[in-house]
């Protein structure tokens, strides 16, 4: 089937009119893609574009309900991801496909390995692959124990070990820091030009811009501009094809002065799942009206301490107060009845459970409310929900049947509306847009901005820089569990927070950039 | 208490070991893979009076062990078809396939209850060794079954531990997305692994009607399948380990039908409570110190895969 080395001529992929539906949504719709040999394709997209879905089709891990499937001038139907690795087409995953309790090196073999197992050959065979592609490993260590960075190499690996010659990479740098990415771009450049074709899925423009040949971008599940030469278009262009047409976007909240302190943290520290500090004397205030932002790249600290705040996560020391009161020992639900909201990162597991109904996520916060004597009364928490589907425009089915048939956006406009709607005097959001579309982050962010005026102190969490400067009256850098630095986002420059992003931070000169928490406030 | 006694009390140790470590390490097979096999109990029970009931029909010993594997195998895989193909929940469908198999075992026994067994597994006695004092009767005067059961575990170890089939299997047991997506069958790996399973319990079920006690009656099994699964726990999924616990747990169930014979005045009821009591333990121990690194139990255990779904 595949062109055994006889069809040296046409691209290395080429997808034709994919179409695969999933219960309530459409992820890909006829969407097409043509990939040339040894080039680094960009496939860019906002989040739900279907760019996931798309790989998974090339990788046999979806079957499409419609579509053609070519590798190097073969037609394929891929049933299971055996098919596509058969076919050369190796793929790194969003969310990665490694056995944490396994070796590097098992995890790297584990597709492909000789019948009988050695150890120690098996280590030095994956140290040498790794010295060959420049990739720093250590083949004995459990995956656990490694970085996010290191597992991303894993990853690698395990495609370069069975001599893939399309390699998808799956938003390949969510998780690594500026110079980590320039790296991988680095090691990719080595291995199309070694003849092998790259798929670059992201959605950070400025990658796309530095090492891609050339670009498709996806918006709803179709191909809105396919094979671009990304030299001749520019960041500017390929921006607004993902976007689409109308960009809605939020103003700048008007200035306003803040209040008295709500939120007060001081030399908070907590122990991350690995069991190192992950939260590192972090001290901040937020004010009543205002809203504080925190950037970062992800897995610095920001996940825990919301967590701490929260009280989801114990902490090692420090204290949270909320408008003068201490928490650091409370029950998040004590937390809750303080006054303090939560919208969580992972929506569908901390935020909502996915299981039960529409009407029992709307009422877990306060479903004490909604009771007779020991009983619940059910009118009446189908009657709040029925009004908080009505106030945040979530649209749903039937109020009874499990929450997770919403789409992202309506679940988000739902935990939101439970959050606010409770009339929280604090809110820590994380990455509350995340995933979602232009109209959805448009209104999840005007809500936000409505909370700071009507005197909520919010403290912002997001990876979307853009995001940050566009809302927040005050912007921290957190790196390596720290708070590192702060900006004002009305005249900082990007580049400085980068750098501070990444941990390089500089003694204030011409910026507000100030390192020491002590000198929080006016 | 008389030397006989003694090693009355260690040779039946050995073989009560044997009997848990045969399916104990079934079940660890089968939990390795990412399936919780509850019906220990009843895949047991249908491996004693199948065994049983072909050596009355066949008069050959180990014809009736085989049947008795391969009812093991074919219930097990009544689970498995639930589990793994249709991704049932993988508590309830065990629990029914105990009930199932204790009550099919009782049907299908019925004419065979005190009757004569047909065949039995006699010890061996192994030339020169069995002649050592102490030693000759606790370890080499036994039913070949025990010699089996050392072997199937050293087999379990290697094949778990340095192949690639067993690195496969335990890849579907920790992450099945991440054995799927390497391209191996985890319907295949998992069908499989509960098929051992079953063959296992099949066989301990078999080492009581054609060995230790050779006959049939209902409830034969009496528990001990239950201990079987508790000591998958008890040996964190090691199948050193779970030998060690095999021959600790084996000897609460030799002692107890010879304390009174000892004269020791000790409960039987909290004997029997023991192993569980152990395993709890061992549970509570598991999750101190699995705080900060991954526990031994397999990540994926009791998830089903469907590899469309998220
Ligand atoms: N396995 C799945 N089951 C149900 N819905 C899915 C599944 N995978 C993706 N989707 C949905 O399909 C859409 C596209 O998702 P995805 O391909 O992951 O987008 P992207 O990778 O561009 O962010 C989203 O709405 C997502 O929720
Ligand atoms: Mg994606």
């Amino acid at each position: 089937m595949t062109g055994a080395g006889v069809l040296t001529t046409g691209p290395a992929v080429e997808l034709l009119g994919i179409w695969k539906r999933f219960p309530g949504v459409v992820a890909n719709a006829g969407a097409h893609l043509r990939v040339e040999r040894g080039s680094i394709h960009a496939v860019l997209g906002e989040n739900g574009a279907g760019k996931s879905t798309l790989m998974n089709v090339l990788a046999g891990v979806y079957r499409p309900d419609e579509g053609e499937v070519w590798v190097e001038g073969a037609a394929h139907r891929f049933r299971t991801p055996a098919d596509a690795l058969a076919a050369g087409i190796g793929m790194v995953h969003q969310e990665f496909r490694l056995v944490p309790s396994f070796t590097v090196a098992e995890n790297v073999v584990l597709g492909a390995a000789g019948r009988l197992l050695r150890r120690q050959a098996i280590e030095d065979e994956v140290a040498a692959l790794a010295d060959r592609f420049g990739l720093a490993t250590q083949p004995d260590r459990p995956v656990w124990q490694l970085s996010m960075g290191e597992r991303q190499r894993v990853e690698i690996l395990k495609a370069l070990w069975r001599d893939a010659r399309i390699l998808i990479l799956d938003e390949p740098t969510a998780v690594l820091t500026p110079a980590e990415a320039d790296e991988l771009g680095a090691v990719l450049r080595r291995m199309a030009d070694a003849g092998r074709s790259v798929i670059f899925i992201s959605h950070k423009l400025h990658e796309v811009t530095g090492f891609c040949d050339e670009a498709t971008v996806l918006r709803r599940g179709e191909t809105v501009a396919a094979s671009l030469p990304v030299a001749e278009t520019g960041a500017a262009e390929l921006a607004s094809l993902m976007v689409g047409a109308s960009p809605v976007t939020t103003g700048r909240p008007p200035p306003h002065p803040p209040g008295e302190p709500l939120l007060e943290v001081t030399g908070l520290s907590a122990v991350g799942d690995r069991g190192l500090t992950a939260v590192d004397a972090v001290d901040l205030t937020v004010r009543a009206g205002e809203i504080v932002g925190i950037a970062g790249v992800a897995g610095n600290g920001q996940r825990e301490l919301c967590q701490v705040i929260t009280g989801l996560r114990p902490s090692t020391g420090g204290r949270v107060s909320l408008a003068g009161v201490d928490l650091t020992r409370a029950s998040p639900r004590t937390r809750f009845r303080a006054g303090l909201g939560y919208i969580p990162e992972d929506r569908l597991g901390v935020g909502l459970a996915p299981r039960l109904s529409v009407v029992d996520n709307a009422m877990l916060r306060t479903y004490a409310e909604h009771r007779r004597g020991p009983l619940l009364v059910a009118d009446r928490a189908a009657a709040h929900c029925a009004e908080l589907v009505e106030r945040f425009s979530v649209r749903t089915g039937s109020l009874d049947d499990p929450i997770a048939g919403l789409s992202g956006g309506n679940l988000q406009r739902l935990l939101v509306g439970r959050e606010l709607s409770e009339h929280p005097r604090v809110v820590v959001a994380a990455q509350p847009t995340r995933g979602l579309d232009v109209q959805g982050v448009k209104f999840i962010q005007d809500l936000l901005i409505a909370e700071r005026g009507a005197g909520v102190a919010v403290l912002l969490i997001s990876e979307d820089l853009d995001e940050l400067l566009t809302l927040a009256d005050r912007l921290l850098v957190m790196h390596d569990g720290r708070i590192v630095g702060e900006f004002d986002p009305n005249t900082a420059a990007r580049r400085e927070i980068g750098e501070a992003m990444v941990g390089h931070v500089r003694a204030s000169g011409d910026g507000p950039s100030r390192p020491d928490p002590a000198g929080e406030g006016p | 208490m008389s030397e006989a006694s003694l090693i009355g009390l260690l040779a039946a140790t050995v073989s009560f070991g044997a009997l848990l470590y045969l399916a104990a390490l079934g079940e660890m097979v089968s939990e390795k893979a990412g399936i919780l096999n509850l019906g220990v109990e009843g895949m047991m029970a249908m491996g004693a009076v199948s065994g049983f009931m072909a050596a009355l029909e066949f008069g050959n010993p180990w014809l009736a062990l085989l049947i008795a594997v391969l009812t093991g195998a074919a219930v097990a895989l009544v689970h498995g078809w639930f589990t793994v193909v249709l991704g049932a929940e993988q508590v309830v469908s065990g629990l029914s396939l105990t009930i199932l198999g204790i009550g099919m075992a009782a049907y299908l026994g019925k004419n065979a209850v005190g009757r004569p067994p047909g065949a039995v597994l006699a010890p061996v006695d192994w030339p020169v060794l069995s002649d050592i004092r102490w030693l000759g009767p606790v370890l080499f005067r036994q039913s070949p079954i025990v010699y089996m059961a050392v072997a199937v575990g050293v087999v379990a170890w290697l094949v778990l531990s340095r192949t690639r089939i067993g690195l496969a299997l335990r890849a579907a047991g920790e992450s099945a997305s991440t054995a799927d997506a390497a391209g191996h069958s985890v319907v295949g790996l998992r069908l499989g692994a509960v098929a051992v399973g079953g063959g296992l319990a099949g066989a301990s079920g078999a080492y009581l009607t054609l060995s230790i006690t050779p006959q049939w009656a209902e409830g034969i099994t009496a528990g001990r399948g239950w201990i079987a699964v508790a000591l998958v726990i008890f040996g964190a999924w090691r199948p050193g380990r779970v030998a060690l616990g095999a021959l600790l747990f084996g000897g609460t169930l030799a002692l107890k039908t010879r304390l009174q014979t000892f004269g020791v005045d000790f409960s039987p009821i909290l004997l029997s409570m023991l192993p569980y009591l152990l395993t709890i333990g061992v549970l509570v121990a598991i999750s101190i110190r699995s705080r900060n690194r991954p526990s031994p139990a397999p990540a994926a255990l009791g998830i089903a895969y469907r590899r469309e779904e998220r």
